[in-house]
C-alpha cells in the first residue's frame, strides 16, 4: 500500500474574536494521495480557506490549530521547526491566492516573483529558472510567454495574472498545491481559461492539489474527489462522479437541488401593450467616459427581465439611468408610455414610489443605526402617510410577507440578522413603498446558494401575489435561467442580443451570447472537456504528445 | 564611560546566548525556545536590566543618606506613582464590572488598564474642573431643571430601560451638585488670592523645618498665592477653555464637513480649498500671528484676549475637523443605504441627521478626544509663551513658565521643584488619559471593522 | 517617465500656488491691524506730518494691492523689509544708517534652527524607524504594548514638560548637558553639539513618538497585505520577507512619516527654543509676538509656512516617486 502525500488527523482550529477562542474546524480529516485533486467545497464561513492553510501547517493571524495532527510525506507539520516548514513551503507545497492582484508584490516584476522560489531553495540558478518560467507560461498558454514576466503586476490583467501565479506555484515543481478559490473574482469567460489552464498542468505534471471553491460546477471539473464542509464540518467526502450522482447526506442534496428551482416561463407578451418601464436609446457617460451607447429595451407588467453581462458591460449604469441617478446624457426612460424627468432630482413622490430597487450588497444597503421596524417603516410612512399602530400594522404584514415572525424582529438591528435575513429587509423596504417595478441588482451573488435560492423563491411569489415587474441584474446564467421572462445580454455598454428566455437558451446566438453561455460551468464533470473540443483548443491531444 | 556601556552591551549578548540555550534545555526544545531569534532573547535580557536598574534606583531613592535620596526623590515619586495610578485604574475596572448597566459592565470587561486609567483621571479632573471653586445656588437650580427636562423628554420617547438609567443618572448628579454646595469649594483659597500675613515662595511638602508651611501643602507662589487652589482653579480655566475651544471648533468644522460631504460640487470644492490653504501654516504659528493681531484689538475692543485666543483656536482647529468630517461624511455618503434614501425623495435634513449623524458620532467621538488634546496642548503652549490665558485667571501654562525657576533647586530641596513639574504634569496627565482612552476606542472600532 | 515628471511638475505648481495663497493670507492677517506702521513706529504723540512722512518713505499710502506686490517681490529677493524695534531705535537716534533689516536679524537664527532640527532629525528618524518595525514586527507582545504607552505619553506630554523634566534629570541632578543653549557665531562644533543636546533630546522624544507609531502602523498594514502572506508561503525567511518584500513597499509611507513629522518639528521647535533660550528662529518669532514687531512676525511666518509646504511636498513627491504603477505606466 502507498502512503498517503497528506494525512490531516482531527484536525481542530480555533480563531479569536471579542477576546476568545471560537472554533473553526472542528476536527477534520484529510488524506490526500499523490497526484490526487481533492475539492473542498463548502459555503462561505465554512472554513474551507483556513483547512487549505493548515494543510501547509500555516496559519493566519488571530488563527491556532489547537488539536490534531498534519502529516505531510512523514513530517508532521505541527510540530516541525520554523527551518523545516521553510524548507518545504513554495518548494514541495505550493500556494495558489485567490486574488492574483494582491499576491503579487507590486515592486517586482512576475519573472523576479517566479525564480524567487526555485532560488531560494537552491534547485535552479536564475537563468534556468527564467528559461523554465517561460516555459511555465507558455504551457499555461499565456500571450506573450518571452515577454510577459518582465511586467509589473498592474500591467497584466487578472486572468493572465491568476495564471501566472499558478505557474509561480508550478516553479519547484512541488508535490501538492493548494488552489485558494483561483477563479472566483474572475468572469467567466475568464475564469474558463484559467480551469483550463489549471488542469492541464496539475495533470501534466501529476501534482496533487487540494481545490478550494464553493462553486459546485468548477469543482466537479476540477477534483477526483470531493469534501463538502459544514461550519467546520465534514458532511462527506466521496468520489467527485458518485457525489454528484449519488449523494448520501442531507445537505448535500440540497446544495445539489438549488440548479434545479426553475419557474415556468410566462407566455409571450400580447403585441401591442403599453410596457411598464421602457428605454429608449439611453446614452450615458461618467464625466467624458461614455459607458452606455443606444440602450434600448421594454420590460411588461407583471413579467422578469434579466439583464446579464460581465464586469463593465453597463448593466448597473443602465439601472443608475432608470432610477434617475445617473442621467443620461441621450434618450427617455418611459414609464407607462410617460416619459420620466431625467434625475430624479425632478420626479414627483409618486414616480419615486413606482421604480424601488434591491440591492447587492445588504450590508451597505440598510441603515446599521437603525431598528428594522424603523427601516421598514420609513417608506410606510413617507409614500403611504400610516403611523402609530396602522404604520406599525403594514409593517408587520411586510415582515410577514418576507416570512420574517414580525414580534422577533421588529426592534432588531441590521447587525443581528444573518445575510439572506438582511436582504429580505431590503425586500420587505421595497414592498412597502407599494412600487410597481423593482430593480434588483445582483440580489443573489453575495449569497450562499441555499440562500440565494430561497431569496429567488421569495421574489418570484411575491410577482405572482403583488403583479410586480422586475429588473434582474446578474452576471449568474443559472440564475437568469431560474427566474427570467425575457433576456437582455450586455457587453462594454451595448445590447448585444435580446429576447424571451426559450429563445435565449436555445442557438443560433450573436458569438457574444454564445461565449458567455458557454463558459457558465455545468455539473457534468465532462463539460470542461467537451467544451474545449468544441471550441477546438486541443489540450487533451497537448498533454498526449508531452507524455510520450 | 563608553567603553563600560559597550562591555555591558556585549555582556548582555552573552547572557541573552545563554539564557535561550538554557531555555532550549529545560524545556526540552519547545517551540517558544527553539524558534526564538536571538533578537528577542537580547530583549528580554535587556528588558530584565532595565526593571533591576529601576528596583534599584528606587531602592536608592529611599536611602537615608540625604544627598543620595534626594538625587534619587523625582524617579521614587515618578515609580510611585505609576504603582499608585496601576492600582488606582485596577480598583476603578473592578468597580465598574460589577457596578452599572449590563452595558457598562461589559465594555469594563472589555476594557485594558490603560483605558480604566484614563476615565478614572478624566473622571477626577470634570469633577475638580466642576467643583473647584463654590458653586452658586443658581447653578444648582439650572442643573434641576434642566434634569428634569431630560427625564421628562425620556419618558416621552425613550425605551423603557433608558428611563430608569436616566432618572438615577440625574439624580445621582444632583445629589453630588447638592452635597458639594454645603461642602463647599476644593480649592481652600481663591485663585488670586494673596493672603495676608503669609510670605511668598513657601516650599511644597508642609514640612515646616525644610521652609513648609501646613496650610500650604504645596506652598505658595512668588507673590504668595496658594499653589494648591491655583492647580485646582487651573483645572477649572484651562480645561474649561480648551473644552469650550474644541466644541466650538467641531461646531464650526463638522457643519461645514458634512454639508461638503453631503452637497458635493462646488460647495465642497471652495471650502476644501479654503482649508488647504490655512492647513498649509503651521497651526501653532498662525495662532501666534494671529494673537499678535488679536493682542492689539482685544483692549480697543474691550474684549477679553482669552475670547479671541478661543475664537483663533476654534477657527483654525476647525480645518482638522473638517477635514474629518467630510472624510467620514464621504464614506457614509457612498453607502446604499443613502442613496436608497435619495431615491426616495427624502428632504436634506432628514439624510443628514437621521442617515449620515449616527453612523458618524464613533469616529466623531475619538476625534474629539484627539482635538481636545491638540487644541488643550496649544492652549498651553500659548500661555507657557505668554499670549495664552490671561490674568488674573489661574491657568496651567502660565504656572509653569512663572514657576519654572525652581527647577533649578532640585538638588538641594526637591520638593521646591515639584512645584512648576505638577503644573506641568497637570497637563500631560489629563492629555494622557483622553488619548489611551482614543486609543482604546479607536482599536475597538478598527477591530469591529475585521 | 512622462506621466511621473507630468504629476510632479504638477505638484510643485500647486505648491507655489498655495505659498502664494498664504503669503497673501499672512499679509492680509497683518494689515487687519488698526491703525498702520507709521504710527506703530513713531508712537502716540507723534504728529500728523511726520506720521504722513513715515508713511511716504514706507510706502504705506500706497493701496493694499500694489503694497502686496511690492512685499512679496522684497520676499523672493529675500528682503523682508526693516524691523521695528530696529527702526525704533533708529529714529531715536535720528539717523537711518542704523536699522537692520528683518533678513539681517533673521539670517542667522535661522541657520541655528536648522542645525537643531537636523540634530534632531538625525537622532529620531533611525530611533522611529528602527523602533516601527520592531514594534509592527512583534506587535501586541510586551515590547510593542510598553512602546505603545510610552509613546502615547510622550505624544500627551506638552514639550515644555519633557523640557523641564529632561533639565531636571540632565542638567540639574546629573549635570551632563547644559541647561541654557547659548550659541553664537564661530562657536566649535562639539561644543555647540552640547549646548543644543537637551533641546534636539526634546524634540527628538515628541518626533520620535509620532514617527514610531506611524512607521508601525504603516508597516502593520502591509505585513497583512496578501503579497507578504504569498512570500511567507513561497518558504522565504523572515529577513527576506522584510528586506525584499516588505522594505520597497514600505518605503513610500516611511518617506512620507519622516517628512510629516519633519514638518510637524517646525512647530514644537517654538516651544522648546523659548524653554532653552536657544537662539533660533521661533525664539525670535516668539519675542516678536510679544513686542509685536510685525515685519518680523510676517517674514518668520512666511518661513515656517515655505518649509511646511516644502516638507509636504517633498512627502507627496517622494511617494509618487516610490510608486510602481506610476514608475511603470502600462
Amino acid at each position: 500500500m502507498i502512503e498517503p502525500l497528506l494525512k490531516m488527523r482531527g484536525v481542530k482550529i480555533e480563531g479569536r474574536s471579542d477576546d476568545k477562542w471560537n472554533p473553526i474546524i472542528n476536527g477534520v480529516n484529510l488524506t490526500l494521495n499523490r497526484g490526487e485533486v481533492l475539492g473542498l467545497i463548502g459555503e462561505s464561513g465554512a472554513g474551507k480557506s483556513t483547512l487549505g492553510l493548515a494543510a501547509m501547517g500555516y496559519t493566519r493571524d488571530g488563527v491556532r490549530i489547537s488539536g490534531g495532527s498534519v502529516e505531510f510525506d512523514g513530517i508532521d507539520l505541527l510540530t516541525a521547526s520554523a527551518a523545516v516548514k521553510r524548507d518545504l513551503l513554495g518548494k514541495r507545497i505550493a500556494y495558489v491566492a485567490q486574488s492574483a492582484a494582491a499576491s503579487f508584490n507590486p515592486a517586482h516584476r512576475l519573472i523576479d516573483q517566479h525564480v524567487e522560489a526555485p532560488m531560494q531553495h537552491g534547485l535552479m540558478d536564475r537563468s534556468e529558472s527564467e528559461e523554465d518560467g517561460m516555459d511555465l507560461y507558455r504551457k499555461l498558454r499565456l500571450p506573450n510567454p518571452d515577454e510577459i514576466g518582465f511586467r509589473y503586476p498592474h500591467q497584466v490583467s487578472g486572468g493572465q495574472l491568476q495564471r501566472a501565479m499558478t505557474a509561480m506555484a508550478m516553479s519547484c515543481r512541488p508535490d501538492l498545491i493548494i488552489f485558494d478559490e483561483p477563479t472566483t473574482a474572475l468572469d467567466v469567460t475568464t475564469q474558463i481559461e484559467v480551469l483550463s489552464a489549471i488542469r492541464d498542468i496539475v495533470t501534466r505534471f501529476r501534482t496533487a492539489a487540494i481545490y478550494i471553491t464553493h462553486d459546485l460546477a468548477v469543482v466537479a471539473q476540477m477534483s477526483d474527489r470531493i469534501k463538502v464542509l459544514l461550519k467546520g464540518d465534514e458532511v462527506e467526502t466521496s468520489d467527485t462522479r458518485t457525489m454528484l450522482s449519488a449523494p448520501t447526506e442531507e445537505y448535500t442534496k440540497s446544495l445539489w437541488a438549488v440548479r434545479s428551482f426553475l419557474r415556468p416561463a410566462k407566455p409571450a407578451v400580447v403585441t401591442g401593450t403599453v410596457p411598464q418601464l421602457s428605454i429608449k436609446n439611453v446614452d450615458a457617460a461618467y464625466g467624458d467616459t461614455p459607458v452606455l451607447h443606444d440602450v434600448s429595451f421594454d420590460m411588461h407588467a407583471g413579467r422578469t427581465v434579466a439583464v446579464v453581462g460581465e464586469s463593465g458591460s453597463g448593466k448597473s449604469t443602465t439601472a443608475r439611468c432608470i432610477t434617475g441617478l445617473l442621467p443620461p446624457t441621450a434618450g427617455q426612460i418611459l414609464l407607462e408610455g410617460e416619459e420620466l424627468p431625467a434625475s430624479y432630482k425632478k420626479r414627483s413622490k409618486d414616480q419615486l414610489r413606482q421604480i424601488q430597487m434591491i440591492y447587492q450588497m445588504a450590508d451597505t444597503a440598510l441603515n446599521p443605526r437603525m431598528s428594522i421596524g424603523q427601516i421598514i417603516g420609513r417608506p410606510v410612512q413617507f409614500y403611504l402617510g400610516l403611523t402609530g399602530a396602522a404604520k406599525r400594522k403594514r409593517v408587520d404584514q411586510l415582515l410577514n410577507q418576507i416570512e420574517l415572525e414580525p414580534s422577533e424582529y421588529f426592534n432588531r438591528l441590521p447587525s443581528e440578522l444573518s445575510g439572506g435575513q438582511k436582504q429580505r429587509i431590503g425586500i420587505a423596504r421595497a414592498l412597502a413603498a407599494e412600487p410597481k417595478f423593482i430593480i434588483c441588482d445582483e440580489v443573489t451573488s453575495a449569497l450562499d446558494q441555499l440562500v440565494a435560492e430561497g431569496i429567488l423563491r421569495l421574489l418570484a411569489d411575491l410577482q405572482d401575489d403583488l403583479g410586480l415587474s422586475y429588473m434582474f441584474i446578474t452576471h449568474d446564467l443559472a440564475t437568469v435561467r431560474a427566474i427570467a421572462d425575457e433576456v437582455v445580454v450586455m457587453k462594454d455598454g451595448r445590447v448585444v442580443e435580446q429576447g424571451p428566455k426559450a429563445e435565449m437558451f436555445t442557438p443560433p446566438h450573436h458569438a457574444y451570447t454564445d461565449l458567455l453561455l458557454s463558459s457558465v460551468p455545468e455539473m457534468d464533470p465532462d463539460w470542461l472537456t467537451n467544451v474545449l473540443k468544441e471550441r477546438g483548443v486541443d489540450n487533451i491531444g497537448d498533454a498526449a504528445v508531452d507524455k510520450m | 564611560m563608553i567603553l563600560w556601556i559597550a562591555a555591558t552591551l556585549i555582556g548582555m549578548g552573552a547572557l541573552a546566548w545563554a539564557f535561550r540555550y538554557a531555555g532550549q534545555q529545560i524545556t526540552n526544545q519547545a517551540p517558544k525556545f527553539r524558534d526564538m531569534p536571538f533578537g528577542v532573547a537580547y530583549g528580554y535580557v535587556l528588558a530584565a536590566f532595565c526593571l533591576g536598574w529601576l528596583v534599584w534606583a528606587y531602592m536608592q531613592g529611599r536611602s537615608s543618606d540625604l544627598a543620595t535620596a534626594n538625587k534619587f526623590f523625582f524617579l521614587r515619586i515618578g515609580i510611585e506613582g505609576f504603582i499608585i495610578f496601576a492600582i488606582a485604574a485596577y480598583l476603578f475596572r473592578l468597580a465598574g464590572r460589577s457596578i452599572g448597566t449590563a452595558w457598562t459592565r461589559k465594555m469594563f470587561r472589555e476594557m485594558p488598564l490603560t483605558a480604566a486609567f484614563g476615565i478614572l483621571i478624566i473622571l477626577i479632573y470634570a469633577f475638580v474642573a466642576i467643583f473647584a471653586g463654590q458653586i452658586p445656588a443658581k447653578f444648582i437650580a439650572y442643573s434641576a431643571s434642566l434634569g428634569l427636562i431630560l427625564c421628562i423628554g425620556l419618558f416621552l420617547v425613550g425605551a423603557p430601560e433608558k428611563r430608569v438609567q436616566a432618572i438615577g443618572i440625574v439624580a445621582v448628579a444632583f445629589a453630588l451638585t447638592l452635597a458639594m454646595y454645603f461642602i463647599g469649594p476644593i480649592a481652600p483659597y481663591g485663585q488670586e488670592q494673596i493672603i495676608p500675613g503669609v510670605a511668598a515662595n513657601i516650599t511644597p511638602g508642609g514640612d515646616p523645618a525644610l521652609g513648609g508651611n501646613p496650610d500650604f501643602p504645596l506652598g505658595t507662589d512668588q507673590i504668595g498665592r496658594d499653589i494648591l487652589s491655583r492647580l485646582i482653579y487651573g483645572a477649572q480655566n484651562t480645561v474649561g477653555i480648551a473644552f469650550a475651544t474644541t466644541f466650538l471648533a467641531f461646531l464650526l468644522g463638522g457643519t461645514f464637513g458634512f454639508l461638503a460631504a453631503t452637497f458635493g460640487g462646488w460647495l465642497d470644492q471652495i471650502l476644501s480649498r479654503m482649508v488647504d490653504v490655512l492647513m498649509a501654516i503651521p497651526s501653532l504659528i498662525f495662532a501666534l500671528l494671529l494673537m499678535t493681531i488679536a493682542s492689539v484689538w482685544a483692549p480697543r475692543l474691550g474684549i477679553p484676549l482669552t475670547v479671541f485666543m478661543v475664537l483663533i483656536i476654534a477657527v483654525i482647529d476647525s480645518t482638522r475637523v473638517f477635514r474629518l468630517s467630510r472624510a467620514v461624511g464621504q464614506n457614509i455618503v457612498v453607502m446604499d443605504y443613502i442613496e436608497a434614501a435619495k431615491l426616495r425623495g427624502e428632504g436634506f435634513g432628514y439624510i443628514i441627521f437621521k442617515e449620515i449623524l449616527p453612523n458618524a458620532t464613533a469616529p466623531l467621538l475619538a476625534e474629539f478626544g484627539l482635538r481636545f488634546c491638540f487644541v488643550f496642548l496649544t492652549i498651553a503652549a500659548l500661555s507657557f509663551l505668554g499670549v495664552g490665558i490671561q490674568p488674573p485667571l489661574a491657568d496651567w501654562g502660565t504656572m509653569v513658565r512663572d514657576l519654572a525657576g525652581f527647577v533649578n533647586y532640585a538638588q538641594f530641596a526637591p520638593m521646591a521643584a515639584t512645584a512648576p513639574l505638577l503644573a506641568a504634569g497637570a497637563i500631560a496627565l489629563l492629555t494622557v488619559a483622553v488619548n489611551f482612552v482614543v486609543d482604546w476606542m479607536l482599536h475597538k472600532s478598527s477591530g469591529l471593522k475585521e | 517617465m512622462d506621466t511621473v515628471l507630468k504629476i510632479i511638475l504638477q505638484r510643485l505648481a500647486l505648491g507655489i500656488v498655495t505659498l502664494l495663497i498664504v503669503s497673501v493670507v499672512i499679509f492680509i492677517a497683518v494689515n487687519m491691524l488698526p491703525g498702520d506702521f507709521a504710527q506703530a513706529i513713531l508712537g502716540q504723540g507723534a504728529t500728523e506730518e511726520s506720521v504722513a512722512a513715515i508713511r511716504r518713505d514706507l510706502g504705506l499710502d500706497q493701496p493694499l494691492v500694489t503694497r502686496y506686490f511690492g512685499w512679496l517681490a522684497g520676499v523672493v529677493q529675500g528682503d523682508f523689509g526693516s524691523s521695528f524695534a530696529s527702526a525704533n531705535a533708529a529714529s531715536f537716534s535720528g539717523t537711518t544708517s542704523g536699522t537692520t533689516t528683518v533678513a539681517q536679524q533673521i539670517a542667522p537664527r535661522f541657520g541655528n534652527t536648522m542645525f537643531l532640527a537636523a540634530v534632531t532629525a538625525a537622532f529620531a528618524v533611525p530611533l522611529a524607524v528602527g523602533l516601527g518595525i520592531l514594534a509592527a514586527l512583534y506587535r501586541n507582545s510586551v515590547f510593542d504594548r510598553a512602546t505603545n504607552i510610552f509613546t502615547l505619553t510622550s505624544i500627551s506630554s506638552p514639550e515644555f514638560f519633557l523640557a523641564y523634566v529632561l533639565i531636571l534629570f540632565l542638567a540639574v541632578l546629573n549635570p551632563i548637558f547644559p541647561s541654557l543653549s547659548n550659541i553664537y557665531d564661530g562657536m566649535a562644533f562639539g561644543e555647540r553639539l552640547n549646548k543644543s543636546m537637551l533641546p534636539a533630546l526634546v524634540l527628538t522624544l515628541v518626533v520620535t513618538a509620532h514617527m514610531m507609531r506611524m512607521t508601525r502602523a504603516a508597516i502593520i498594514n502591509l505585513l497583512a497585505s496578501p503579497y507578504i502572506e504569498m512570500a511567507r508561503l513561497k518558504g522565504m525567511s523572515p529577513m527576506r520577507v522584510i528586506v525584499k518584500h516588505a522594505l520597497p513597499n514600505a518605503l513610500a509611507p516611511i518617506i512620507n512619516v519622516v517628512a510629516l513629522n519633519l514638518a510637524y518639528l517646525i512647530t514644537g521647535v517654538v516651544v522648546v527654543e523659548v524653554v532653552f533660550v536657544y537662539p533660533g528662529i521661533g525664539q525670535l518669532f516668539v519675542d516678536s509676538v510679544k513686542t509685536r514687531d510685525i515685519p518680523v512676525v510676517q517674514a518668520c511666518c512666511m518661513i515656517f509656512a515655505a518649509a511646511y509646504i516644502l516638507l509636504n511636498l517633498t512627502a507627496d513627491i517622494m511617494s509618487i516617486l516610490s510608486n510602481p504603477r506610476l514608475r511603470h505606466p502600462k
